[in-house]
Formats: structure tokens, sequence, C-alpha cells
């Protein structure tokens, strides 16, 4: 198996259920990138949510199994009641206890595919009322990766974006239209900056 | 192993962090022999994460110090890096494709013996045991329970859980198709529910590591749910390749409903008997 060249992680909670289709419908899926996705979810949600970001989106979103590939084109979202890692090329789950009252986490997901796609990862936050995501975006940030958050002003639910604008100057910030083809940009030209520390 | 992420660009020097956990983990197993290196990294880091927290310590360089000098400290820590939690019943619709789909294949056996990898506190052992008392083959089964951690085991042996649990579990039992008053199975007092003792009689908690320990027996049904997404993948194909040895022919394995085989060396090795619930059923 070949991973992508680059990883993009979006995290949202409230009105993340029309955000996220907005973002991935912008992305074509020829880009050499794969996509994990965090939306905070009830415990007992079915598959129901991965059909319905895959109609709006137009994009194949599955439901992650444990080990499965970040391979091109792949869109893997958070099952209910599992944390979604990434563990290098693959991602993993796991049922350890929930951060910040959450499980799925979006900062879990972030902060563990910083440690291992650094300046290779980008991460979206968009529309959210609570303020899982903001450090996880910092953390991205720290290992040399591209950012881009929802501008609280016009989110949906500004509390998520407006905690992460708190912590970093991300790469970029705007309505939820631009984010995608930002996004698009970002795969193909970026030589990312690294940093260290 | 991971793969290689990328042929481009050169590899990132690794954190301080990494290379910390690296020496604690190469200094646990020459101190203890307990064997990490094949836990996955990203659940793993977080775990190591918490356990700082709890030791009240900075760094990983300090935990090391501690659980290299210290029998108690080592014992906390495989308590925190190795649970995994459970409930009973957990996904019902797992457990009413055991009894529709699984009871009958076991039916045919004169004697059933069931592993349960992985066990913890033993909610699923207790769940299995009601589970094979209703089929009729309580008194023809025996349950192997089994976890890397006494501590664990210790618990898991003497089945008292939370009462609060009790309504999420009952909601969980009834919705895998049990069919009877599902607080007939324990006893209470103000906390706690304390499960039946017949439902253990056929029942034995040991220690075993799925790391380095072997085969022990075997199986007509294996159960290791949600354990190996702890794994990397070298250990979760060592560990599904001891799971196929530990089986019977035509025996069935049941894992996490968000795990799955297709990803695994052991896949030609099976049919799937129920593909979005993760059972499977070794060919011949």
């Amino acid at each position: 198996m070949i991973a992508a060249a680059k990883l993009l992680v979006v995290g949202a909670s409230l009105g993340g259920l029309d955000a996220i289709p907005v973002v991935l419908g912008a992305l074509d899926a020829e880009l050499d990138l794969a996509i994990a996705i965090v939306q905070h979810r009830s415990p007992d949600s079915n598959g129901q949510l991965a059909r319905i970001l895959s109609a709006r989106s137009g994009r194949d979103v599955s439901e992650a199994l444990d080990a499965a590939p970040l391979s091109r084109g792949a869109v893997w979202l958070a099952p209910a009641d599992y944390h979604l890692l990434v563990d290098g090329a693959r991602v993993k789950l796991s049922l350890d206890a929930s951060e910040r009252h959450a499980r799925p986490s979006i900062d879990a997901l972030f902060a563990s595919a910083a440690t291992s796609w650094g300046p290779r990862l980008g991460a979206v936050l968009l529309t959210g009322s609570s303020d899982d995501g903001a450090r996880g975006v910092a953390a991205v940030a720290k290992a040399g990766g591209a950012t881009f958050v929802e501008d609280p002003e016009r989110a949906e639910a500004p509390e998520s974006p407006r905690a992460a604008l708190e912590r970093i100057t991300p790469t970029h910030v705007g309505d939820l239209a631009s984010i995608g083809p930002q996004v698009t940009v970002w795969v193909k030209t970026a030589r990312s900056r690294r940093t260290h520390g | 192993m991971a793969l290689p992420l990328t042929s481009k660009g050169p590899p990132s020097p690794p954190s301080v962090e990494d290379v910390e956990l690296d020496l604690l983990l190469a200094g646990i197993v020459r101190r203890w022999g307990f064997d990490f290196r094949g836990y996955a990294r990203a659940s793993l880091r977080r775990r190591v994460g918490r356990a700082l927290e709890r030791e009240g310590v900075r760094t990983i360089s300090e935990l090391q110090s501690r659980v290299l000098r210290s029998d108690e400290a080592m014992q906390r820590f495989i308590a925190t890096i190795s649970v995994h939690v459970s409930a009973m019943f957990r996904d019902p619709a797992f457990y009413l494709a055991l009894r529709q789909k699984v009871v009958p294949i076991l039916r045919t056996h004169p004697f059933v013996r069931v592993w349960v990898a992985g066990c913890a506190t033993g909610e699923e052992v207790y769940s299995m045991a009601i589970l094979l008392h209703e089929a009729g083959l309580g008194g023809r089964a025996r349950i192997y329970a089994t976890d890397l951690s006494d501590s664990l085991l210790d618990r898991a042996g003497r089945g008292v859980f939370p009462l609060r649990a009790m309504r999420d579990y009952t909601r969980n039992y009834i919705a895998s198709g049990g069919a009877v008053d599902f607080s007939s199975y324990y006893t209470t007092d103000q906390q706690h529910a304390i499960m039946r003792r017949e439902l253990r009689e056929n029942v034995v908690f040991s220690q075993h590591n799925l790391v380095s320990d072997g085969s022990f027996n075997e199986f007509h049904l294996v159960l290791c749910r949600n354990v190996l997404i702890y794994f990397d993948e070298a250990l979760r194909d060592r560990v599904h390749g001891l799971m196929t040895e530990s089986l019977v022919r035509h025996g069935v394995l049941g894992l996490g409903t968000k795990e799955t085989l297709r990803y695994s060396r052991v896949a030609s090795r099976f049919d799937v008997l129920d593909e979005g619930l993760s059972l499977y059923r070794r060919k011949a």
C-alpha cells in the first residue's frame, strides 16, 4: 500500500453535517491526499452519518475500521464512540476515555496525526460548540503542518474556531467556501516549512 | 513496523519524547519481561501521557526511573497501559448474532470451549456465560478468560460491578435478545452488582500474554474484541495467527465491530460469518 503524499484531518461538532460536505465537495478526488474526519456524534449513532456526508459531498465517506490505510483518495470518518487516531500510514481506533467530554475527540485525531505526518499534514477546524480541536490545531501548527480555520464570525457555532484562534495564527482563516480551495492550493504547492521544538 | 509514508523528502528527526519512549519500553523488557514495543504508538503515547499525570512526573525519563525501580510503579504502569474498557453485551447486535448464528454451530459439539482473550475486568466473560446458559450450553461449556494483568483478572474473578452500570447493561442485554429479567443474574448491595457465583462455575481465569505466550488449547469460539486495536500491525498479525492456531476447524472468531481481518495476513484462512459484526469462521 502506498500512502497519500499528504493527509488532511477535519474536525467539527455542532453544524458539521452541513459544513463538512462543503469542504469535501470542493476537494478533487484525484488529489494526492487522504482525509480523516472527526464529527462529534452520539455514542449510539449508526452508519447513517457517513451516508449523509457522502451524499452531500459527492465523495465516498466511510466509517473507519481499525488499521484502514491512509491511501490516496480515502476519506475515513471516526465511528461512533471510538477515538480515531493516525499511526503512520494507517488509522487506529481507541476506546480510551473521552477527552474534553468527546469520543471521538478532534484533539486526539489532530495530535496523533501531527506526530507522524508533521509538515505533510493539513488540519481543518470547522464550526463547533466546544473547545475540542483548539489544542489539536496548535499541535499541528507546532509540527509544521498547515492549519485552516473557519471564520468564527460566520460559523454556525463559533466556539471551536474561536478557541483555536486564541492559540495560534492559522495558515488560513475564512468562510466555509474558501477552505476547500485553500486546501487544494496547499496540497498542490506547499513546501511546508519545518519547525522543530 | 509502520509502512513508509512516502518516498519524498527526508525523514523527520525523532522527537525527544519518541526517544524516551523507546528507552522506556526497552528498559521494561529487560527489567520486567513485559514487552510493549508492539503496541500501536498513537495510543501508547496517549496512555503514557496519562501515566505521567498519574505518577505526577513531567518526563518519560522520570517515569522510567520509577518504573524500573519499583514493582508497584510497574504494576500501575501495566494497568494504565493495558486496560481496555468494555460493557456487558456491548454492541448488542454482536451478541444477537452470537445467539442466532454461532450458538447453532456450538451446539453441534459435545463440549464447548470459549476463549475470551484480553478479558480485562470481565464484562464480556459474564455476558458470554449468560448467553451460553440461556442457550442451554452452560453445563457443557467452559470459558477461558485471560488477560495480561493479574490485578484486572482478580477483579474479573470477583464479578463485582458498579450498580449504576447495570441500567446500560440491562438495556444492552435486552437488545441482544435476552429474554429473562437481567437482575436475576446478580445480587446487589448499595453500590454494587455481584454476579451470581453459578455464572463463573465454568470459567477459568488465567494470566496470558498475547505478546509472548503461545496457544494453550483448541477452542470452538475465540473472542478478542477491541484488544488488538492497541497493537501495531506486526503484533496484531502475530495474535491473529495465534487465534487461528487456537481454533478448531470451522471454529468462530469474534472481533470488535470496528476491527476487521481484511488487512490481516490470516484473512485468507477465514470465511466471513458476519462482515459488519466482525464474525469469522476458520476454514478447514
